[in-house]
């Protein structure tokens, strides 16, 4: 496990380095100046001097290489800049955004997994039935179909031409405080939307393992010991094939981020994906880049954390760190 | 050819033929504003319907659909010289170098990689270059993974052997023995990559951060048909977005039954 560990993080930490260089190399050969960024509508009266004195004090001017290492040490001592399209420390920005966004993509992963165990272990149960060939035939589709699309579907069927959901946003308009159903009947549409566009590698991944543990030893031992059908199939035949489920979900997260950068921003639903979309449109680097860097290192703790669950799980496996 | 194959393949040849064929056919300005013919709704005369500008949106998809295709091949394409390069360092010298490398490869597998994109496209502007450079960038793992796990299985095989005791050299082997077994899996991998490919252009389109918004992307076409979804015009989002799922759908579709046919242990579920 120790061993595990460390491997895993002699690879994470240098290719976490190198992604932060090469943002900031991006960042530095940009053709945008912070300084008549920052200077916005004033960059007209703005005279030479003074845009100069805002660069000195910024610092921009130094060499590449100690940018740079201004740029991390200011990062890993927790000073994560000044967001220049918002005004307003990056920080800040963050930490009232990032709840918003772990909710939804929480949410998503429940509704996936839930339903994808349920469907996909009924699907693997009557192979080549109806219901069967039904969802593969659904997941197909739902894999073919981009995210944005479906929400902007979703939209003008359930929330514009039914009413049953508001088209976006996280409270009602005229509320003044944030109340638990208000947030759950916004929420509703946009965690159905990721969950469907999520689910269909999800459920294939179950119907297939279950399928092939119906096959296994100790199944036909279950079977033969008369349990019931649902005892065999949920205790018996869905356990083993549960196991290689956890790492999935570490692999399939990158997905799911992606994801809900898109939703969010259908939505207009107030996360760190949407406000990352607000953050590349108005070229604002500090923003852009401490999101970007702090959800690849969220992404690739929460894999090591899924492949130590997965070995903690069962003994026999040993994970290649 | 299969006659499963034959409507993914009628659908890929209509498209394409589409794109190329739409300024003789349908010769029709694509940026031309027609305001006395604003948020029609699909009929005769604009199959699409119109959107907020009056301009029809079916002759626009097409439009768009040679776009996010182009943009598509040439990612494809990029990601899989990079990919290839990568895959045969890793394969062809084995040992440490091939360890690091998939160790490296695994853990970029495990970076957020819209994030990514949006970062490389909003550092560079959004332009075709930058778009093709983002999709690129994030998309030659999977062809860099094949690429090893051929050359690695194809190494101990024993016409290698063979052909070293032959006295044959290393840049013959290469080209010779090596060469034609990983070209069609790494032609197949490029296929597949191009449905990968458009969404994601299309989803950096749609966000504002891919093409240039007066070219009639896919993309760009369904962020501009959302202000019209709310004055009920669903189609100006609607139809561009049929187009992707329709083509996407018969590539992925194609692939898989070619993926069968050189590889006919696993079978594809995937039948149209």
């Amino acid at each position: 496990m120790i061993r595990l560990i460390r491997r895993r993080l002699a690879v994470a930490l240098p290719v976490l380095l190198a992604t932060s260089f090469g943002m900031f190399l991006l960042g530095a050969a940009s053709p945008i100046d912070p300084a008549l960024q920052y200077a916005g509508g004033a960059v007209s009266t703005a005279s030479e001097e003074n845009l100069a004195q805002i660069r000195a004090n910024w610092g921009v001017d130094d060499p590449l290489p100690i940018q740079y290492l201004r740029w991390l040490t200011n990062l890993i001592g927790g000073d994560l800049g000044w967001s220049t399209s918002r005004h307003q420390p990056v920080g800040d920005v963050i930490a009232a955004r990032a709840g918003w966004t772990l909710l939804l993509i929480g949410l998503t992963l429940l509704v996936v997994l839930l339903t994808s165990l349920l469907l996909g272990t009924i699907a693997a149960y009557r192979r080549g039935g109806l219901l069967d060939r039904g969802l593969r035939a659904a997941a197909y589709a739902v894999e073919s179909m981009p995210v944005f699309w479906l929400a902007l579907a979703a939209i003008a069927v359930l929330a514009l031409a039914l009413g049953w959901f508001p088209a976006g946003g996280l409270t009602d308009i005229t509320a003044t405080t944030t109340t638990l159903s208000d947030v759950a009947h916004h929420l509703a549409l946009p965690v159905t939307v990721l969950a469907i566009s999520q689910a269909p590698w999800f459920l294939l991944f179950v119907r297939d393992a279950v399928a092939e543990s119906l096959l296994e030893d100790h199944v036909l031992a279950a079977r033969a010991r008369g349990l019931r059908g649902r005892t065999v199939l949920f205790g018996h035949a869905l356990r083993t094939a549960l196991l290689p489920f956890l790492t999935l979900i570490g692999t399939h997260l990158p997905e799911l981020v992606g994801g809900s950068v898109l939703v969010e921003t259908v939505f207009s639903l107030p996360g760190l994906g949407a406000v990352s979309v607000q953050a590349a449109l108005g070229s604002d680097f500090p923003l852009l880049a401490a999101i970007t860097l702090i959800t690849t290192a969220v992404v690739l703790a929460a894999n090591l954390l899924t492949d130590i669950a997965y070995t903690a799980a069962d003994p026999r496996v040993r994970v290649d760190g | 050819m299969d006659k499963r194959d034959v409507t993914p393949a009628a659908v890929i040849g209509l498209a394409v033929a589409a794109c190329l064929l739409v300024p003789v056919i349908w010769p029709l300005d694509q940026s031309a504003v027609a305001l006395d013919n604003i948020s029609q709704a699909p009929s005769l005369t604009d199959p699409g319907g119109t959107d907020d500008l009056g301009r029809d949106v079916l002759h626009r998809s097409l439009y768009g659909l040679r776009v996010s295709l182009l943009v598509g091949v040439v990612a494809a394409l990029v990601a899989t010289v990079l990919g290839g390069l990568i895959g045969g360092v890793a394969g062809l010298l084995g040992g440490w170098t091939d360890r690091i490398l998939m160790r490296v490869i695994d853990t970029i597998a495990a970076l957020p990689h819209l994030l990514l994109g949006i970062f490389i496209v909003a550092m560079l502007r959004p332009s075709l270059g930058a778009v093709v450079l983002s999709v690129a960038l994030t998309h030659w793992l999977s062809t860099a993974r094949i690429v090893r796990g051929e050359l690695l299985s194809l190494r101990t095989r024993p016409f290698i052997d063979a052909a070293i005791t032959g006295g044959a050299s290393r840049a013959r082997i290469l080209t010779r023995h090596l060469l034609p077994h990983v070209l069609p899996k790494i032609a197949l991998a490029t296929t597949l990559m191009v449905p990968h490919a458009v969404w994601h252009e299309t989803a950096l389109s749609f966000l504002g951060l891919g093409l240039p918004p007066h070219l009639a992307s896919l993309g760009n076409m369904i962020n501009d048909g959302q202000r019209s979804l709310l004055t009920g015009a669903w189609w100006a989002s609607i139809v561009p977005g049929l187009v992707i799922v329709t083509v996407t759908l018969a590539i992925a579709a194609l692939a898989a039954r070619w993926r069968d046919r050189l590889d006919p242990r696993v079978r594809a579920e995937l039948e149209l």
